[in-house]
C-alpha cells in the first residue's frame, strides 16, 4: 500500500459523520429550547379506575374516603389533593367554593397534614368538601400518580380517572374544569 | 468607577480580539504578512484586558458594592470575606467572565512562550483562538453584563447559596474552568493545523502540553468536585450521573483520548486526523457541556437557570464554533493522511484500543445525559441514571483497563504478546486470586466485583513500566505515565471498595446512647446550638471509636443560614488510612430522640487520591516535558550560536 | 457540579415557604431490621427518581414526599414484594420517569442498541486500521 491510499475513499462519509451528529444535536435542543417548559410529573393513572384505599377523615365534620364511595355511580365528580399548609391551595379555594355551590360534588384527600390545621385551614377558607380523607404519609397520592398538592382529579361516575389538573385551579381555568367534568359524563 | 472600568477593559479586549483575528487571518495572505507581527502583542495584551475586567469585578464583590445588580443579587455584606471572593464566579455573568478570562490568558501564554511551530500554523491558531473568545465575549457584553448598575440601590444583597458557602466549592468551579477553557488551544490548534494542512508530530508535540495543562485542572477540578458532593450533600454520594457531573466528565473523557492521541502522533507520526478531530472535539465538548448547564434545558424542571435568551445565544455561537470546526475537518481531513502504519500489537496499537474505548463511553454519556431530551421531543419523560450508566460505561471502560495495564509495556510498530508475557504474569494472577477471593467473601454485586477483582493486577503491571530501569534515569514523562495508571487503579479500587462494602446506618438516638457501624462505635453526648459568622446550627457532639480503639470526636451540623434564610447539613468526617466514617444530624424526633446517618465507607477515600494522583501524573509529564523542550531548545540556541561564530 | 448544589438549593427551597410538620413516615428514616432486606430497598431507593426535587434519588432526598415513597418502598420490601413489582407499580403511575432504570421500550430502544452500534463501530475502525497497517 502505498501512503495515498492511506486515506481510503471509503472513509469519506465517516469525516462528516461528526458534523451530522452535531447538527442532530443543534436540531434536538433547538426543539427543547423552544417547547413551553413541561415541569410537571403527570399522573399514568389517567384513564384507569381509581386505587382501592380507604382513608381515616381528616376533620371531625366531614366524613373520610374510600375508593367505594366512587364506585356508587352517579355523575362526575373533583378529588382535590391538598394540604392546610400549602399555600396555592388556600388561592384556589375561591374556585372550589364555587364549583361546590355549582352543584359539583368535590372530595378531598389531605397531605400529610394535622386534624386540627385541616379545620383551621377550612374554617378559613371554607370547606366545599363532602368527604375529606386524611393520607398522613402520601400513600394514596402516590397511588394515584399524583406528585404535588394542590393536584385535582376528575373522576367519572364509574370511578375512572378521567383528567389530572396539576397545581391550583384559577379563575379562568374555570371553564376548562366544567368542561372536563362535562366530558366525563359520557 | 470600577465598574464602568472593569467594562472598559471587557469592551477593549473584544475590540482586540477582533484585531487578532482580522490580523491573523491576513497574515496568512501574501499581502497581509507584515500584519502578522501584531498578532502576537495584541493577544498577550488581550488576555491582560480581559483579567484586569475580572479583577474589577472581584473588587466590586469584596467591597460589596450594591449598585452593581450583579453583586446585589448574589453577594451580602455579612458574608465572609473569602465567600465575597469566591462569589465573583458563583453565578452566571461572573463564570462567564472568568471564562473569558480564562481563554485569553491562555491565548496570551500561547502567543508569549509558543516558538515550535511555523509561524502562519501560529498565526492561524492565535486568529481561531481569538474568534472563539469574540463570541464570548459578545455574549457577556450584549446579553450577560456582569458591570451592569442598578437603580435604586438596595440596602442589602440577596446573598449567595449557602451550599456555595463551602471552601471546596469556592474553589472547584474556577479550576473546572481553567480546564474547559484551557482546552481551546487544543482546539485553536486543531484549527491552525487544518488551515494551514501542518499536522505531523511538530504539532502534536507542540500542542500536548498545553492538553496536559488543561487535563491536570480537568482532573483536579472534577476530583475536588465529586468529593464535595461527597461531603457537602449529605448522603454519602460521590458521582450521581447527574447531567452537570456528566457536563464535567465528557471534556475529560475527550481530553484523556486526546492526550494519548498525542502520543502517537508525536512519536510515530501516525493518527493525524484522529488527533486534530478529538482536538475538535475535546473544546466542543466543554461548550455543550456548559450550554447545557447554562441553559438549563436539561435541568428544566429547575426554573432557576432557564433563559432561553441565554440559551440560544450560546447555541448559535456553539454552532458557529463546533459546526465551522467540524465542517474544515470534513473538508480538509481527506487531505490529511493518516500516516505511518503499526500493526494490532503495538504501543499505538494500544493507544488506539484506549482512544477507541474512550470515545465510546463519550458517547454514552453524552447520549445518555441527552436521550431525556430525546424523549421530550416524542412527548414522554425518561429518565437516565447510574442504572444505566454504570454497566454500559464499564462495558467499554473494562477493556480499556485491561490494554491500559499492557499497552504501556509494548513496544512502538510491531510487537509480540510473547514478549510481555512473563512480565504480565504477576499482574494476571493477582487478577485471578482477587476474583477468587472476592467470591469467597460474597455478597459482592458484579460491578464492584470486577473492580476488586482489577484493581490490584492493575496497580502492579501499572508499575511494570519501571522494571529494569535506573530510576533515577527514567524520564519525567514516564514516571508522570507511571503514577497516573496508578492513580486510575487506585481510584478504581475505592470505588469498588465503597459501593461494596459500604455500611448504613440510620438511628433516632437519645442522647448518651451507642450505635454500632460496621466496626465503629458512636456515641451521641450531646446536642448544642453553635453560630457561626452568617449561620446558626445545632451540632451534634459524638464520640466515635473504632474497634474498640480510643475515642475521637466529631461534630455534624445542621446549619441554618440567614442570607438567604436556608437549612444545610453539615457532614463530620473521621478519615483513616482504611477509609471514612460519615455522620450526619437529622431532625429532632418527639420524643428527644435525634436522627443521626452514619456510614463506615472502607477505603473511599482512594477514589479521591486516584484522581489526585492522576492529576499528580499528568503534571510530571508536563514538566518532563516541558524541561526536554527547554533543554532542546537552549541545545539548538547553542548549535546555531555556534554556527554563527564559524561563520564569522 | 456547581449546577447541581443550585438544583438542590431548590429541593431545600422548595419546603422553606410550604412545610408540612408531620413526623416523617415510619421507615422514611429508618431502616428495616433484616439486613438483606434493607439491602434490597436501598438498592432499590437508589434508583428511583425523587419526584418533588427531580435530580436526586428519592434515597439522596430530604424532600417528605422522598421519605413517604422510601417509607412505602421499606414496607412492601419487608411485606415480602419484589423490588422489581414495586419499581413497575411506580412506573405504571408516574410513567418512566420515576425510575432511573430505563426499560426496554418503544420509546428508549435507542439507549440499548447504541452501546452495540457503538461496538460495531469500534470494531469496524480497529479492523480496518489495523488490517490496513498490519498488513504490508
Amino acid at each position: 500500500m502505498t501512503e495515498t491510499s492511506a486515506a481510503p475513499k471509503p472513509r469519506r462519509w465517516a469525516i462528516w459523520l461528526p458534523l451530522v451528529l452535531f447538527l442532530g444535536f443543534v436540531g434536538l435542543v433547538l426543539l427543547g429550547l423552544f417547547r413551553p417548559a413541561d415541569r410537571e410529573v403527570a399522573s399514568a393513572m389517567v384513564g384507569k379506575p381509581l386505587p382501592a384505599f380507604d382513608l381515616p377523615a381528616a376533620t371531625a365534620d366531614k366524613p373520610g374516603l374510600a375508593f367505594k364511595d366512587f364506585a356508587a355511580g352517579g355523575k362526575p365528580r373533583l378529588l382535590n389533593v391538598f394540604a392546610s399548609w400549602c399555600i396555592p391551595c388556600a388561592v384556589e379555594a375561591p374556585q372550589l367554593d364555587q364549583l361546590a355551590k355549582m352543584g359539583i360534588e368535590i372530595n378531598g384527600i389531605a397531605i400529610r397534614d394535622h386534624r386540627e390545621d385541616v379545620t383551621a385551614f377550612l374554617a378559613r377558607n371554607g370547606n366545599p368538601f363532602t368527604r375529606i380523607g386524611a393520607d398522613d404519609v402520601s400513600k394514596v397520592q402516590m397511588a394515584m400518580g399524583s406528585s404535588g398538592v394542590p393536584e385535582t382529579f376528575v373522576i367519572d361516575g364509574k370511578g375512572v380517572i378521567r383528567y389530572q389538573h396539576i397545581g391550583e385551579i384559577r379563575a379562568d381555568q374555570m371553564p376548562m374544569i366544567l368542561e372536563k367534568l362535562k366530558e366525563a359524563e359520557q | 468607577m470600577i465598574a464602568e472600568f472593569g467594562l472598559a477593559a471587557l469592551w477593549l479586549a473584544a475590540a482586540l480580539a477582533g484585531l487578532q483575528l482580522l490580523a491573523g487571518a491576513l497574515g496568512l495572505t501574501a499581502r497581509g504578512v507584515a500584519l502578522g507581527a501584531i498578532v502576537r502583542p495584541v493577544a498577550v495584551v488581550q488576555g491582560l484586558l480581559a483579567l484586569i475586567a475580572f479583577v474589577a469585578l472581584i473588587v466590586l464583590f469584596c467591597q460589596t458594592d450594591l449598585s452593581v445588580k450583579l453583586v446585589a443579587m448574589n453577594s451580602h455584606s455579612a458574608k465572609p470575606l473569602i465567600y465575597k471572593f469566591a462569589g465573583t464566579w458563583g453565578n452566571h455573568e461572573g463564570s462567564m467572565l472568568l471564562w473569558v478570562t480564562v481563554m485569553g490568558l491562555a491565548g496570551s501564554f500561547v502567543a508569549l512562550v509558543e516558538r515550535r511551530l511555523p509561524e502562519p500554523t501560529m498565526l492561524a491558531t492565535l486568529a481561531g483562538q481569538a474568534f472563539v473568545s469574540l463570541g464570548f465575549y459578545a455574549f457577556l457584553l450584549l446579553s450577560s453584563n456582569p458591570f451592569e448598575r442598578i437603580s435604586p440601590v438596595p440596602a442589602e444583597g440577596q446573598g449567595l447559596n449557602p451550599l456555595l458557602q463551602d471552601m471546596g466549592l469556592a474553589f472547584h468551579p474556577p479550576t473546572l474552568y481553567v480546564g474547559y477553557v484551557g482546552l481551546s488551544i487544543a482546539f485553536s490548534f486543531a484549527i491552525g493545523a487544518l488551515i494551514t494542512r501542518e499536522v505531523g508530530p511538530a504539532f502534536a508535540r507542540a500542542m500536548r502540553p498545553w492538553v496536559l495543562g488543561a487535563w491536570i485542572f480537568l482532573t483536579l477540578g472534577i476530583t475536588a468536585g465529586s468529593y464535595w458532593a461527597y461531603y457537602e450533600l449529605g448522603w454519602g454520594g460521590w458521582w450521581f450521573w447527574d447531567p452537570v457531573e456528566n457536563a464535567s466528565l465528557m471534556p475529560w473523557l475527550a481530553a484523556t483520548a486526546l492526550l494519548h492521541s498525542c502520543s502517537v502522533l508525536a512519536a510515530r507520526n501516525a493518527l493525524r486526523a484522529w488527533t486534530i478531530m478529538l482536538g475538535v472535539v475535546a473544546f466542543s465538548m466543554s461548550m455543550v457541556g456548559t450550554f447545557l448547564v447554562r441553559s438549563g434545558i436539561l435541568t428544566s424542571v429547575h426554573a432557576f437557570a432557564v433563559d432561553p435568551e441565554r440559551g440560544s445565544f450560546i447555541l448559535v455561537l456553539l454552532a458557529i464554533y463546533i459546526g465551522g470546526a467540524l465542517t474544515l475537518f470534513a473538508v480538509r481531513a481527506a487531505s490529511v493522511t493518516e500516516g505511518e502504519r503499526f500493526a494490532p500489537v503495538s504501543r499505538e496499537g494500544a493507544l488506539v484500543f484506549n482512544n477507541v474505548m474512550l470515545s465510546a463511553v463519550l458517547g454514552i454519556v453524552l447520549f445518555g445525559t441527552l436521550y431525556p431530551l430525546v424523549a421530550e421531543a416524542m412527548g414522554a419523560k425518561v429518565s437516565v441514571g447510574p442504572p444505566y450508566f454504570n454497566p454500559m460505561s464499564a462495558l467499554f471502560v473494562v477493556p480499556m483497563l485491561l490494554v491500559m495495564a499492557v499497552g504501556p509495556l509494548l513496544r512502538w510498530r510491531r510487537d509480540g504478546f510473547t514478549r510481555v508475557r512473563k512480565a504480565l504474569a504477576i499482574p494476571a494472577g493477582l487478577i485471578v486470586l482477587a476474583a477468587i477471593g472476592v467470591a469467597a467473601w460474597g455478597g459482592v454485586g458484579l460491578l464492584p466485583f470486577i473492580g476488586l477483582a482489577l484493581a490490584g493486577g492493575l496497580a502492579v503491571a501499572s508499575l511494570l513500566p519501571l522494571r529494569g530501569r535506573s530510576l533515577r534515569r527514567t524520564p519525567l514523562a514516564t514516571w508522570g505515565m507511571v503514577v497516573a495508571h496508578l492513580g486510575v487503579a487506585v481510584a478504581l479500587f475505592g470505588m469498588a471498595s465503597e459501593s461494596a462494602f459500604s455500611v448504613e446506618k440510620l438511628v433516632a438516638a437519645r442522647i448518651g446512647e451507642t450505635t454500632a457501624v460496621g466496626p465503629w462505635h458512636v456515641k451521641l453526648e450531646g446536642i448544642r446550638p453553635v453560630a457561626g459568622p452568617n449561620w446558626t446550627a445545632l451540632e451534634a457532639d459524638l464520640t466515635a471509636s473504632y474497634a474498640g480503639g480510643s475515642p475521637t470526636k466529631a461534630h455534624p451540623q445542621a446549619r441554618f443560614f440567614w442570607s438567604p434564610p436556608q437549612p444545610t447539613s453539615e457532614s463530620a468526617l473521621l478519615t483513616r488510612w482504611n477509609g471514612q466514617l460519615y455522620a450526619v444530624l437529622g431532625e429532632e424526633a418527639d420524643d428527644g430522640r435525634w436522627q443521626l446517618r452514619l456510614w463506615w465507607k472502607p477505603f473511599v477515600t482512594m477514589i479521591w487520591f486516584g484522581g489526585l494522583m492522576i492529576g499528580l501524573g499528568g503534571l510530571l509529564a508536563l514538566l518532563g516535558r516541558v524541561a526536554s523542550d527547554l533543554r532542546r531548545y537552549v541545545a539548538r540556541g547553542k548549535i546555531a550560536y555556534r554556527r554563527e561564530r564559524q561563520g564569522r | 457540579m456547581k449546577r447541581l448544589l443550585i438544583l438542590l438549593l431548590m429541593v431545600f427551597a422548595a419546603p422553606a415557604f410550604a412545610q408540612d410538620t408531620m413526623p416523617p413516615a415510619p421507615y422514611a428514616y429508618r431502616q428495616l431490621d433484616n439486613p438483606a432486606q434493607e439491602e434490597k430497598a436501598q438498592a432499590l431507593m437508589e434508583t428511583l427518581r425523587c419526584l418533588k426535587c427531580q435530580s436526586q434519588s428519592i434515597a439522596d432526598s430530604d424532600a417528605p414526599m422522598a421519605g413517604d415513597m422510601r417509607s412505602q418502598v421499606r414496607e412492601r420490601i419487608a411485606a415480602g414484594e419484589d423490588p422489581e413489582a414495586i419499581r413497575a407499580w411506580l412506573v405504571e403511575r408516574y410513567g418512566d420517569y420515576v425510575s432511573y432504570a430505563p426499560r426496554v421500550t418503544a420509546l428508549t430502544w435507542p439507549l440499548f442498541i447504541l452501546p452495540v452500534v457503538l461496538l460495531v463501530l469500534a470494531s469496524l475502525l480497529l479492523s480496518r486500521r489495523f488490517r490496513k497497517g498490519g498488513g504490508e
